[in-house]
C-alpha cells in the first residue's frame, strides 16, 4: 500500500530543492515479502532486500520548471536510469527536456534498490506512474486554485495546465510553490493515463547519459576521486576461507609511493558480503600499489577448500545427478510410466562462470567522526550500507552510499564485499582509501555462478513425445553464502527454468540433489536459468532429432495447448512475482516461437556441411522469449555466427529501443558463456586470472547480427536484461549440432569440444 | 625527467619510469576517460592515441612516452564531438560505455588510417577491444556511419 505526502517544506530536502519548491513523497505501507507469502525461504536474499518495504520516491519540482526525479536503481547499462523517471514523467505530461534525473543514494526510503534480478521496471512501473499522477492532480489542483474554477475543468499539456475554455495556462514552475502547499489526494483520486494517451511508454528515449557515456565523461566508481585519498591493492587468500599465517612485507616497502601495508581479517563463515581478508599494499597512486603487492611474501592457512578440485567435483556431481533426488515437483507417476524400452538419457554440464564486467570490483570510502561516506560502482547500495555498518560496528544510517555508474555489474556489483574492504581500511588508516582490484582479483575472487550437473531422462512414444520425464539438477546453492550448511537448491533458483518445465506430458518428476560449495556462488546474469534452460531446450533438441521431427513443431507438441500452468502445492517463487499477476502461461511461450520461426525463416532453413540453425525457447525472469541461431562451423573448427533471430514477450515496454539492446547484448553474453566460460579449481586456487585465460566474445566471435522483435502486449511489465541469455545458449548449442552432427553437452566448448 | 605532451599541454613526469601511461593520465592527471580493465593488453579499456597511433596505455611505460604526443578520449573531439563519437550517439552504441572510450579511440585510429573498413578490417581492427555488454553489432555499425559522416 502506497501513501503520498507532500513533503516540501521538509528541512531535509533544502538542500536538493530550493524556496517555492514542489517536493512529493512517496511512504509504503509495509508489505510482506512476496517470497515470504509464497512459503519459501528468503534466506538467500541479503538483508537489506528483506527490510526493503518501506520505501519513499521523490519528485521534485522547482519554480523555473525543471522538474528532478530520483533515480533510485543503479545504471550498469540497461537505461534503468532514464527509463524509469520516463515513466513519472510521462503520467506527469512532463517535458522530458525538462527534467533532470539525480542518482539516489543507498536509503531503504526508496524501497528495494537491488538493480537485478531484472525486475526494475516491473517493481516501480505502477509506482512511478502515481507518483507522476499525484503530482499532475497537484498541479491541476493549484491551478485551480489560482483560477477559481473547479478542479475537473483544468487539463494538462506538456508541463502547464490548461483551462480550455478560457484559453488560460500556467506552467509547472509557476504553479510549484502553490502545488507545494496542498494536500496529497487519495489514492482513488488519481486518474492514470490510458495507454494510448502515453507520451513516452512504449516509445523510449536514448540514454540521458549517452553523450557523457562517448566523450569519457561519465564517473564510474573507478574514477571516483577524494582530496587525500590514497589507493589500496589487496592480496586476498588464494583459497576461499583461507588466512593469512605470516606476511613480510620488506621488500613492499621499499617500492616507491608505498606507504604501509595493513591486514584485513578473515571472514567469519558464511561469508555473506563480508571482506575476504588479506594484506592490503597502501600506496600514493595505483601502480604502485600494485608494485608492492608483487613483492609481498605471505604464507597462507588455506583451510579446508585447498582439497576442491574441479575436475574431481565435476565427477562427484555427475554421481549425484544419477541418484535419487529431493522431488521438487512431480505430474503423474514416472517410476510406473519408465519402460526399459525407448528411453533416452543424457548428461549436461555446466561450469563456475565469472562475471568479469569490464570494470573491476573498485570503491572509494571515507571514515570520518564516526561515519562512513562511500562512492562504489554498487548494484545494492542497502547491502552496501549494511555490511560497512556491520564490520565498524556503526549504525546503517551513519553509512552514506553514493552510487556511482557501473563499469558493467551482472550481478557481481550486488555483492558489496569490496565497499567494506574500503571502508574497514579508511577506518585503520584515518583517511579516504579508494580500493582498486587488479583484473587477477576480479576473477579469482568472484561470487561465481554456480557450477551443475543436469541429468536428463525421457521414455517416448511411437511418434517420439515423451510419456515420461525426469530432470535432477544439482549444483552448490547461492544460499550457501549466508548458511554454510546449505546443499540443496533454493525454491528462488530452482524456479529458474527448472520447476517451471512448462511441457504437457502425463509424466513428471523434477528432482535436486547436494552439492557442498567451496567457493563463494552467486548470481550472474540468468542465474540457474543458464544451466537449467540449456539442459532442459539441447534435451528437447535431442529428442526432436531422435524423432526426426521439426524441433519447433515438437516443442510446440510438448508445450501443448495454450493454458496457465497450475502450481497448486508446488513451490513456485516466480521471481518474487504475484502469481495471479504474472502467472505462467503456455500461449505467451507459444507465441514467441512462433514470432521467431516466421521471423527467421525457420521453416526454409536448411542444415549442414558446416552450417546450422538451432532453436531453443524459455521463460525467465516472467519474459517469454524463443531464439533462433544460425551458425557456420569451417573445416578447422572455427564457428562464426552469422544471424541470430529472437522474438520477446515481455509485457508492456517502456523503452523498446533499451530492450533491443539487451538482447543484442545477451546473445554476446551467451556466446561467451558457450565458447568459452569455465572457472577450474586446483586445491583450492581458482586456474585462471585474466582475459587470456577467461576469454570472452570479441567482435569476431559474437553474433555478426541480432534481430530482435518484440511483441505488442498490454500485460504487465517484465524481466529484459537477463532473459535473452538462456535461450540463446540453448539455440547456439543446438545449431551447432545441426551443423556438425555432434552434440554440446559439456560446457564450455573450448573445453570440451574437439572439431576436427 | 621524461617530457611529453598530453592532449596538447606540455607535461613532465619524474616518477617511476616504468609506470605505464594509464596510470600516470589516470591518478596523476585526473584524465579518467581512459579506463582500467585488464592490465595486459588484452581488453582495450586503456587505448589513447600516441602520435595519432591507438596504444594501450595499461602496458605502454612512461619511459616509451618521451617527446610523444598522447591523446585521450577528453580531447578527441576537442572542436565538438569527433564523427566516430556522434555516430556513436546516432546508433545509441553504449551500454554500460566503461569500455567505450577504448573502443572509440581504436575506431578513430582505424578510420584515419582505413576511411572506409571492411567488415573484415573493422574485425581486425576492433578484436583486441573487449565489450562485456556485447555492443559489437552497433560498433560496427557505427564504425561505418562515421566513415561516411567523415567522407
Amino acid at each position: 500500500m502506497r501513501q503520498i505526502e507532500n513533503v516540501s517544506r521538509r528541512k531535509f530536502l533544502q538542500g536538493a530543492f530550493g524556496a517555492g519548491a514542489f517536493v512529493l513523497a512517496i511512504r509504503y505501507v509495509p508489505l510482506i515479502p512476496p517470497l515470504l507469502a509464497q512459503g519459501a525461504p528468503a534466506d538467500w536474499q541479503s538483508e537489506a532486500d528483506r527490510a526493503a518495504f518501506h520505501p519513499n520516491l521523490f519528485v521534485g519540482i522547482q519554480a523555473d520548471g525543471t522538474v528532478y526525479i530520483v533515480a533510485h536503481r543503479s545504471e550498469m547499462g540497461t537505461v534503468i536510469r532514464t527509463s524509469l523517471p520516463l515513466v513519472l514523467a510521462d503520467e506527469l505530461d512532463a517535458d522530458w527536456n525538462r527534467v533532470k534525473v539525480d542518482q539516489g543514494i543507498g536509503d531503504k526510503r526508496y524501497g528495494d534498490q537491488n538493480t537485478d534480478g531484472s525486475q526494475s521496471v516491473r517493481r516501480f512501473f505502477t509506482t512511478m506512474r502515481e507518483c507522476g499522477a499525484t503530482a499532475r492532480l497537484m498541479l491541476m489542483q493549484a491551478a485551480a486554485s489560482r483560477w477559481n474554477i473547479p478542479v475537473a475543468e483544468c487539463s494538462t499539456e506538456l508541463h502547464a495546465v490548461i483551462h480550455k475554455a478560457s484559453g488560460r495556462r500556467l506552467g509547472y514552475g509557476e504553479l510549484a510553490a502553490g502545488a507545494a502547499q496542498l494536500p496529497v489526494p487519495k489514492k482513488e483520486d488519481l486518474q492514470l493515463k490510458k495507454p494510448a494517451d502515453w507520451l513516452y511508454i512504449g516509445k523510449g528515449m536514448k540514454s540521458i547519459d549517452l553523450e557523457n557515456l562517448c566523450t569519457g565523461k561519465v564517473v564510474f566508481g573507478m574514477d571516483a576521486r577524494m582530496d587525500g585519498m590514497v589507493y589500496a591493492s589487496i592480496e586476498h587468500p588464494p583459497v576461499f576461507g583461507g588466512k593469512v599465517k605470516t606476511v613480510d612485507d620488506r621488500e613492499t616497502l621499499k617500492v616507491a609511493g608505498v606507504r604501509q601495508t595493513v591486514s584485513i581479517d578473515p571472514f567469519k563463515p558464511p561469508a555473506a558480503f563480508q571482506p575476504l581478508g588479506g594484506v592490503a599494499v597502501i600506496a600514493d597512486n595505483t601502480w604502485a600499489a600494485f608494485q608492492g603487492r608483487k613483492k609481498l611474501k605471505i604464507t597462507w592457512d588455506n583451510g579446508p577448500n585447498e582439497s576442491y578440485d574441479s575436475a574431481e567435483y565435476k565427477k562427484e556431481l555427475r554421481e549425484t545427478a544419477h541418484k535419487p533426488g529431493k522431488v521438487i515437483r512431480s505430474v503423474g507417476d514416472p517410476d510406473k510410466t519408465f519402460p526399459t524400452e525407448n528411453v533416452v538419457e543424457a548428461d549436461y554440464y555446466v561450469p563456475l562462470l565469472a562475471h568479469a564486467p569490464m570494470e573491476p570490483m573498485v570503491a572509494l570510502a571515507e571514515f570520518k567522526d564516526g561515519k562512513v561516506t562511500a562512492w562504489a560502482p554498487t548494484q545494492n547500495p542497502q547491502a552496501a550500507q549494511a555490511i560497512v555498518s556491520s564490520e565498524l560496528g556503526i549504525a546503517k544510517e551513519d553509512v552514506v552510499c553514493h552510487v556511482t555508474f557501473l563499469g558493467g555489474g551482472f550481478g557481481r556489483k550486488s555483492k558489496p564485499d569490496y565497499v567494506a574492504e574500503a571502508a574497514v581500511l579508511s577506518k585503520k588508516l584515518g583517511r579516504p582509501v579508494k580500493v582498486v582490484w587488479k583484473r587477477e582479483d576480479d576473477v579469482q575472487f568472484d561470487y561465481y555462478n554456480a557450477v551443475a550437473a543436469m541429468y536428463m531422462k525421457a521414455a517416448v512414444d511411437e511418434k517420439g513425445k515423451p510419456t515420461a520425464w525426469l530432470q535432477r539438477s544439482v549444483f552448490p546453492p547461492i544460499s550457501s553464502i549466508f548458511d554454510v550448511t546449505q546443499v540443496y537448491g533454493d525454491p528462488p533458483h530452482l524456479a529458474q527454468g527448472w520447476t517451471d518445465l512448462p511441457y504437457d506430458l502425463p509424466s513428471i518428476r523434477i528432482e535436486n540433489g547436494p552439492a557442498q560449495a567451496h567457493v563463494r556462488i552467486g548470481w550472474l546474469r540468468s542465474v540457474a536459468n543458464i544451466y537449467h534452460g540449456f539442459a532442459v531446450q539441447c534435451f528437447t533438441d535431442e529428442l526432436a532429432h531422435r524423432a526426426h521431427r521439426d524441433p519447433v513443431e515438437y516443442q510446440l507438441d510438448l508445450i501443448g495447448p495454450p493454458r496457465t500452468i497450475d502450481f497448486t502445492n508446488v513451490t513456485y517463487p516466480n521471481y518474487g512475482a504475484d502469481y495471479k499477476t504474472y502467472p505462467w502461461e503456455t500461449g505467451r511461450l507459444r507465441g514467441v516461437i512462433e514470432t521467431v520461426a516466421e521471423k527467421s525463416g525457420w521453416a526454409k532453413k536448411k542444415s549442414g556441411k558446416g552450417r546450422g540453425f538451432g532453436f531453443a525457447a524459455h521463460r525467465s525472469f516472467l519474459t517469454y522469449v524463443a531464439t533462433v541461431v544460425e551458425v557456420e562451423v569451417s573445416d578447422n573448427g572455427t564457428i562464426r555466427i552469422p544471424r541470430v533471430d529472437t522474438a520477446v514477450d515481455a509485457g508492456i515496454v517502456v523503452n523498446p529501443e533499451a530492450l533491443r539492446a539487451q538482447f543484442e547484448g545477451a546473445a554476446v553474453f551467451g556466446t561467451s558463456i558457450v565458447r568459452s566460460g569455465e572457472i577450474t579449481a586446483k586445491n583450492g586456487v581458482i586456474q585462471q586470472s585474466n582475459f587470456n585465460d577467461y576469454p570472452v566474445a570479441r567482435i569476431n566471435e559474437a553474433p555478426a547480427h541480432t534481430n530482435v522483435y518484440i511483441t505488442e502486449s498490454s500485460a504487465p511489465p517484465a524481466g529484459v536484461g537477463e532473459p535473452g541469455v538462456p535461450p540463446f545458449v540453448a539455440a547456439f548449442c543446438n545449431a551447432i549440432f545441426a551443423a556438425t552432427g555432434k552434440r554440446v553437452r559439456d560446457l564450455p566448448l573450448s573445453s570440451n569440444f574437439n572439431f576436427g | 625527467m621524461i617530457k611529453l605532451k598530453v592532449n596538447g599541454i606540455d607535461r613532465t613526469f619524474d616518477g617511476d619510469p616504468e609506470m605505464p601511461l594509464l596510470w600516470y593520465v589516470r591518478d596523476i592527471l585526473a584524465l579518467t576517460g581512459t579506463k582500467f580493465g585488464c592490465g595486459m593488453a588484452l581488453c582495450g579499456a586503456c587505448t589513447v592515441h600516441k602520435n595519432g597511433q591507438a596504444i594501450r596505455s595499461c602496458v605502454t611505460p612512461m619511459s616509451a612516452t618521451a617527446g610523444s604526443e598522447i591523446r585521450t578520449i577528453e580531447d578527441l573531439g576537442a572542436n565538438g564531438l569527433h564523427p566516430v563519437q556522434r555516430a556513436w550517439m546516432e546508433l545509441n552504441v553504449p551500454q554500460c560505455g566503461y569500455c567505450q572510450s577504448g573502443q572509440i579511440m581504436q575506431a578513430a585510429s582505424l578510420l584515419k588510417g582505413t576511411p572506409h573498413p571492411t567488415d573484415q578490417e573493422i574485425d581486425d581492427a576492433m578484436a583486441g577491444n573487449i565489450c562485456r555488454c556485447g555492443t559489437y553489432q552497433r560498433i560496427r555499425q557505427a564504425i561505418k556511419l562515421a566513415a561516411e559522416k567523415v567522407a
